[in-house]
Order: structure tokens, then C-alpha cells, then sequence
């Protein structure tokens, strides 16, 4: 015998399993995943606000600029004056954005261990707790917000939901595919692990920046 | 890894007696547990979600063959391929196979309870092919000789930044520096080519998801991220318990288990993965395993100690345990410390080797109290306990005193004839005190601590003055 059907087999004795209990469980397991029964959930108001002050708490920096086409220049100021390098790498999602025009040295595509700046989209970004939920995908590297020791994310402001379950529901609704890898990131890489002194810049990220548009 | 926990009396003498290791455990006493208060205080009814978060765990448990087989056909609609391990032993064959299959040399690690169950470091490393820690904190011990961690969240606890400097200068040919921002930045940049280099990365999962087939990892350090992200292969090693139904109840989990560890309302990292690269796919891995593990999980399930199958190992029993913070994780002798550890590894492990463990712990239900799927450990413990005796694994001094408390408590005029001698004799040794010094039946007992001297009179004989006086 397998060792899976060993291991099955014995969850069933320790269950007490028959055929027929074994065919309630089945349809005990389909409903719930028909069902998606959601737990208790906070409030959802004021999802702008609490969406920044979340974002802040969690050590991420938030601007904001009013259409799409004014990222670079916003990306390009902020940058200079944090004394960044302006050496970008841009998920293809935002290919389109005039990023030489704000002067910005910007090349398209996933980013490497030697890049210093790495720029995404956002699929979802979550009030609830300052998140950004990021799906893998041809437009979207994992490692653009990984590998740089800067994130930057653009936010769309119509893009910020209250919580994790409505997130997922618009995932399911808007992808047609799931996405291998669904990244949630709130704010820079850290560790308490010495002393449980909290340090930024763990693996990932020093800096996350946020540029909530709209 | 090895199990330790027979010697427990003995190394509980050590540690208490270790001024070092005593200084590094108080510096963080009652943090942990601070922060986590002000994490539930600050969620609007936080009850309402664990019972929730109790009710979702408690549900798979119910038919937890069925949720298996449902999430390993999702995992293989998307291309991983899904392992099963009869224990930790098992697991290592099984992950030492597919590096040998795929040509791996290096295997980048974020933190595995399960690995540590399984000892795959020593493993790995007898196989030729070399393991990498990458949590911080893991990756000190890992260079400290293969220290074991002393707690499943914060594995150096027990360690003062000086140590860590000093090891690091040593491992890394570095100066010796005790600024904790400049250490850590040290580790970055020694594990960054790491990950880029590794052919396999190695992670837990904190959660399988049924309805996707994915895994789900939670980090701060974004090293899970790097993990499963750069290297060509992904092994997820876990426990068969782990498998949750929806991403709702990812959602409800993720509200309790950040909260419930380290007070934090969300870790920095939540990556959900499901299968290798797609077409078109600008990263991630090209192969991807999971490799369940059953490890003495499945013995468990439809017993009385079935409860402890609900943990999701966020650590607050034992930042709450008054026993585990004055001795530390390591007294405990295996991968689990405090409560959670006390009832797990007398059952994976087997009674007979962990003798001490059930009795580990005041029973004040700190635990009980705080645990985030309520599980009930200290009367866990007490179910332990029990089964010590029957087995007749207790020492006989042990067993006769319990047998003839148990004579003498079925024959009441005998009993009150005892508890009013035992009395006098307390008394008598208390000397007029109200706290007794030395207890002449059991030393032990008042070696750390004194014993309160009894009432003048037994509570029978009070009562029956009052009966007699009053007839009340
Ligand atoms: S037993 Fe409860 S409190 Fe302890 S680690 Fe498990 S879930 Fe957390």
C-alpha cells in the first residue's frame, strides 16, 4: 500500500469512517466550499483614511497624485529627495507611464539582485490593515517588490477594498486565471529576532512607497 | 531532531542556575504577552474570531480525510506534485530524493517546525547537499553548530546581542560589533547571494488552501518570499493538519495567528502559492512538491487529545507560560516547548520519553486562556498525566502515595483521622510561622519555594463545631 493511502486509511479508522459517513463528508466539504461561509469582520468606512493610517503604521511612506500620467514625475521628485537613485526597474504593467520624460532611467521587466529601485501596480490594496495584495503574473514580477531595496507601488485609488475577503472576491471575479504566486506586503521587510529590536530591511525592502492615485 | 525531554529535571537545574540565560529570558518576560494584549484590545471583538478561528479548525478535523484528498487535487490541477511522509524520517528521503532528481546542491530554507521534527538539516547535509537557514534568527543557530531553536517564533530569545556578535565575528571573519541594526544587515548580506544562488528553496506552510491548492506562508523578514520566488524548485513541508477549506478562512486566521504571536495586526509578508511558473510567467519556481507529513498527526485525530491537531503555532502559550519563561525552550528537550510542546511531545514522542513534560506547568491556564483555537492544554496535560499512571510509568513512590491516598479517601473516618494528624504535624513544622521552610516528605517541593502552613483545624472538624455549636 502507498504511504497516502496508508495515511488516508488511517484518518478514515480514526474517523469511524463508512461508506456512508464518508459520502456525508464529502458533501459536508462541497458545501463549504460553495458556501465561503466569511467570519467576523471590522467596520468598513472611511477606506482612503484608514488605508493610509494603516499603510503609516506599518512603516510604508504615502503620497498621492491625481491621474496615472503624473506617477513618474511624483516617482522621479520623491526619489531625488530621499537621495535615491533614479535607475528604475517597472513592472510591464506600467510600461505605458512616460518614465524618461520625468527623467527617469527605466527599464521594463523583472528585476534582477542588482537592481536598486523596483516599481508595481497593485492588484487590491487593503484598508484593513495598510496591505498591498500583489498577483504574479506575466505583467506583474514577484521580484519587482522583492529584490530592489526600494518598493514602489502605485495604488489606484478605486482599488483600495476593506478587507482580505473582498479581495479575494474580486479576484475571483476579474482573473481568469489564478495567479501563481498572491503577494500581500504591508510595508518594508523587518525582524525583531535579535533582542527583539524591530530592523527594517530584513531580506526585502528598506522603504516601501506608496502613490495612491485618483 | 533528538529527543532530550527524559533529562528535563536536570536541565531545568541548569538553566535556572545559568545567569546569562536568566538575564536574556527576563530582558523579554511579559512582552510578548503586552503587545498581544493591545493587539486583541485593539480588534473589535476579538472572541467572536477565535471562536470562529476554532470552528474553521475544528471542522477540518471533522473530516479531515475528505479536505486532503480535495486540496491535493487542487494542488495537482496546477502542476505541484504532492508527496506524503509517513514521518520525519520519511520526509527527509522524500526531499533528499527530489534534490538529487533535479541536481541540487543548495537548499535555501525559511523556517519548517516540521523540518525541525524531521531533522532534515542532518540530513541534507549527510546527503551532500548543503542547507541554508534564512531567518534571521534560525540562521544563528544554524552557524551556532546546529543549536536547537527555544522558541517557534523567536528562535534566539534565549540569546543577547554580545553572543550574536561575538558568533558572527567568529563565522564571518567580521569585527565584532553589538549594534543589532548593523548585525542583521551583516546576515542580509551573507544570505543575500544565498537565495540567488540556490537551486531549491524549502518552506513551512502555516496554511494548505483546499479550495486552491495553495500554500500559505507568513513572514516578516520576506525571506519565505525569496525562498519560494528565486531558487528553480519549491518544496512546501508541512503537516497533514494544516489544510484549511477558503480563502475566507485564510482571511479569519490571518486576524488571529499575527495577533495572537507577536501582537502585530498583520506580519509584513502573506504570500499564497499555488503551483510552478506558468507560461508566460516572468518568475517563480518551475517545480513545485509539497510534502505532507503525518509524523504520529494521524494517531491523533478522533482521540482525546484531538484538539491539539487545532494549533497554529503562533506561540502564545508559551509567552504566557510562567514555567517557559523562567526555564526557557530548550529545557523542554524537543522542537516544542512550553504547553503546546509539554502535550505534543509526550505524543509524538511517546510517553515514556518525556516523563516530566505533562507536569511541566502550574495548570493556572494562561494558556488555555490565551490560545487562539482554544484548545484546552492544561486539561491536555492533566489527560497525560492520567495516562502516565495507568501505564504505570510513574516512579512507585509516586504510584503508592496515589494508591493509598485513594484507600485511605474511601474510608472517611480513617481519612479524617489522617488529614487531622497531618495537620498537627504541618503546624508543628511551620513552628509558629505561617509558611513552612523545608518539608521533611518533600524536599523538592520547598527547595525553590515555601509551603503554607495549614489552618489550626481541618475543615471536617471545623464544620462539625459549627454543626454542633449553631446547628446550622
Ligand atoms: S497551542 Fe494554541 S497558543 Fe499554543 S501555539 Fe498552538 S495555537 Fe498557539
Amino acid at each position: 500500500m502507498s504511504v497516502r493511502d496508508d495515511i488516508l486509511g488511517r484518518l478514515r479508522r480514526q474517523l469511524g469512517r463508512t461508506d456512508s459517513t464518508t459520502l456525508a463528508a464529502r458533501e459536508r466539504v462541497e458545501a463549504t466550499l460553495a458556501l465561503r461561509q466569511t467570519g467576523p469582520r471590522a467596520a468598513a468606512d472611511a477606506l482612503l483614511d484608514r488605508f493610509i493610517e494603516r499603510a503609516r503604521a506599518m512603516i510604508s511612506s504615502v503620497d498621492r497624485c491625481a491621474t496615472e500620467a503624473e506617477v513618474p514625475a511624483h516617482c522621479a521628485d520623491w526619489l531625488r529627495g530621499q537621495g535615491l537613485p533614479t535607475t528604475l526597474v517597472v513592472a510591464p504593467a506600467l510600461a505605458a507611464l512616460d518614465w524618461a520624460g520625468a527623467g527617469l532611467d527605466a527599464r521594463i521587466g523583472a528585476a534582477t539582485g542588482d537592481d536598486l529601485v523596483g516599481v508595481t501596480g497593485c492588484f487590491r490594496a487593503i484598508a484593513e490593515t495598510g496591505t498591498l495584495m500583489l498577483c504574479s503574473g506575466p505583467q506583474s514580477p514577484a521580484v519587482n517588490s522583492l529584490l530592489p531595496e526600494t518598493h514602489i507601488a502605485v495604488v489606484p485609488r478605486q482599488h483600495i477594498v476593506a478587507d482580505m475577503e473582498a479581495a479575494w472576491a474580486e479576484a475571483r471575479r476579474e482573473l481568469s486565471a489564478w495567479p501563481r504566486a498572491v503577494n500581500f506586503v504591508s510595508g518594508p521587510s523587518r525582524t525583531a529576532d535579535i533582542e527583539q529590536t524591530i530592523v527594517l530591511g530584513a531580506h526585502g525592502p528598506y522603504r516601501v512607497h506608496l502613490l495612491i492615485v485618483g | 531532531m533528538e529527543v532530550r525531554s527524559m533529562h528535563f529535571v536536570s536541565r531545568v537545574r541548569q538553566r535556572l542556575e545559568d545567569p546569562e540565560l536568566q538575564r536574556n529570558l527576563k530582558r523579554t518576560r511579559g512582552r510578548n504577552a503586552a503587545s498581544r494584549a493591545a493587539a486583541v484590545a485593539a480588534f473589535p471583538d476579538f472572541d467572536a474570531v477565535r471562536a470562529r478561528a476554532t470552528e474553521i479548525r475544528a471542522s477540518v478535523l471533522r473530516d479531515l480525510d475528505v479536505w486532503l484528498e480535495r486540496f491535493e487535487q487542487k494542488a495537482i490541477e496546477r502542476g505541484a506534485t504532492v508527496l506524503w511522509a509517513r514521518d520525519g524520517d520519511h520526509a527527509c528521503e522524500l526531499i533528499i530524493d527530489i534534490a538529487r532528481r533535479h541536481g541540487v546542491r543548495t537548499v535555501v530554507k525559511s523556517k519548517s517546525m516540521v523540518s525541525e521534527e524531521a531533522g532534515l538539516n542532518a540530513a541534507l547535509e549527510a546527503a551532500g547537499i548543503r542547507p541554508v537557514e534564512t531567518d534571521l534568527g534560525e540562521y544563528i543557530l544554524q552557524i551556532n553548530d546546529n543549536e536547537p531553536p527555544s522558541h517557534i517564533i523567536m528562535p534566539v530569545i534565549h540569546k543577547s546581542k554580545e553572543q550574536v556578535s561575538e558568533l558572527f565575528a567568529r563565522v564571518h571573519g567580521t569585527a565584532p560589533k553589538t549594534d543589532i541594526e548593523a548585525l542583521t544587515h551583516e546576515a542580509r548580506a551573507v544570505l543575500r547571494p544565498e537565495f540567488l544562488g540556490a537551486d531549491m528553496g524549502l518552506s513551512g506552510g502555516n496554511f494548505l488552501v483546499a479550495e486552491t491548492g495553495s500554500v500559505a506562508i507568513v513572514t516578516n523578514e520576506g525571506n519565505g518570499r525569496l525562498c519560494t520566488t528565486l531558487p528553480r524548485v519549491h518544496v512546501a513541508l508541512t503537516g497533514i493538519e494544516k489544510v484549511i477549506p477558503t480563502l475566507e478562512d485564510l482571511a479569519t486566521l490571518l486576524r488571529i495567528l499575527p495577533r495572537s504571536a507577536t501582537g502585530q495586526a498583520i506580519t509584513n509578508y502573506v504570500s499564497m502559492l499555488t503551483g510552478p511558473k506558468q507560461a508566460g510567467d516572468a518568475d517563480g519556481p518551475e517545480h513545485m512538491y509539497f510534502v505532507l507529513v503525518d509524523g504520529g498527526r494521524a494517531d491523533l485525530l478522533g482521540s482525546e487529545f484531538e484538539a491539539m491537531l487545532r494549533c497554529i503555532r503562533c506561540g502564545a502559550c508559551m509567552n504566557h507560560c510562567p514555567v517557559y519563561q523562567t526555564i526557557g525552550g530548550h529545557s523542554y528537550g524537543w522542537v516544542y516547548p512550553g504547553p503546546m510542546g509539554s502535550v505534543l511531545t509526550p505524543l509524538y514522542q511517546g510517553l515514556d520519553k518525556a516523563m516530566d513534560l505533562p507536569h511541566a506547568a502550574t495548570l493556572c491556564n494562561q494558556c488555555g486562556v490565551v490560545c487562539p483555537v482554544s484548545i484546552p492544554l492544561p486539561d491536555l496535560m492533566r489527560t497525560l498525566r492520567e495516562k502516565q499512571v495507568e501505564r504505570g510509568l510513574r516512579p512507585w513512590s509516586e504510584r503508592i502515595a496515589t494508591k493509598l491516598w485513594a484507600w485511605v479517601a474511601a474510608r472517611p473516618k480513617l481519612y479524617a483521622l489522617g488529614t487531622r494528624v497531618a495537620v498537627r504535624y504541618l503546624r508543628w513544622l511551620a513552628d509558629g510561622r505561617d509558611r513552612i521552610q523545608v518539608m521533611g516528605v518533600a524536599p523538592g517541593w520547598t527547595a525553590e519555594r515555601d509551603f503554607p502552613a495549614p489552618a489550626a483545624k481541618t475543615f471536617r472538624e471545623l464544620y462539625a463545631e459549627r454543626r454542633r455549636g449553631g446547628g446550622q
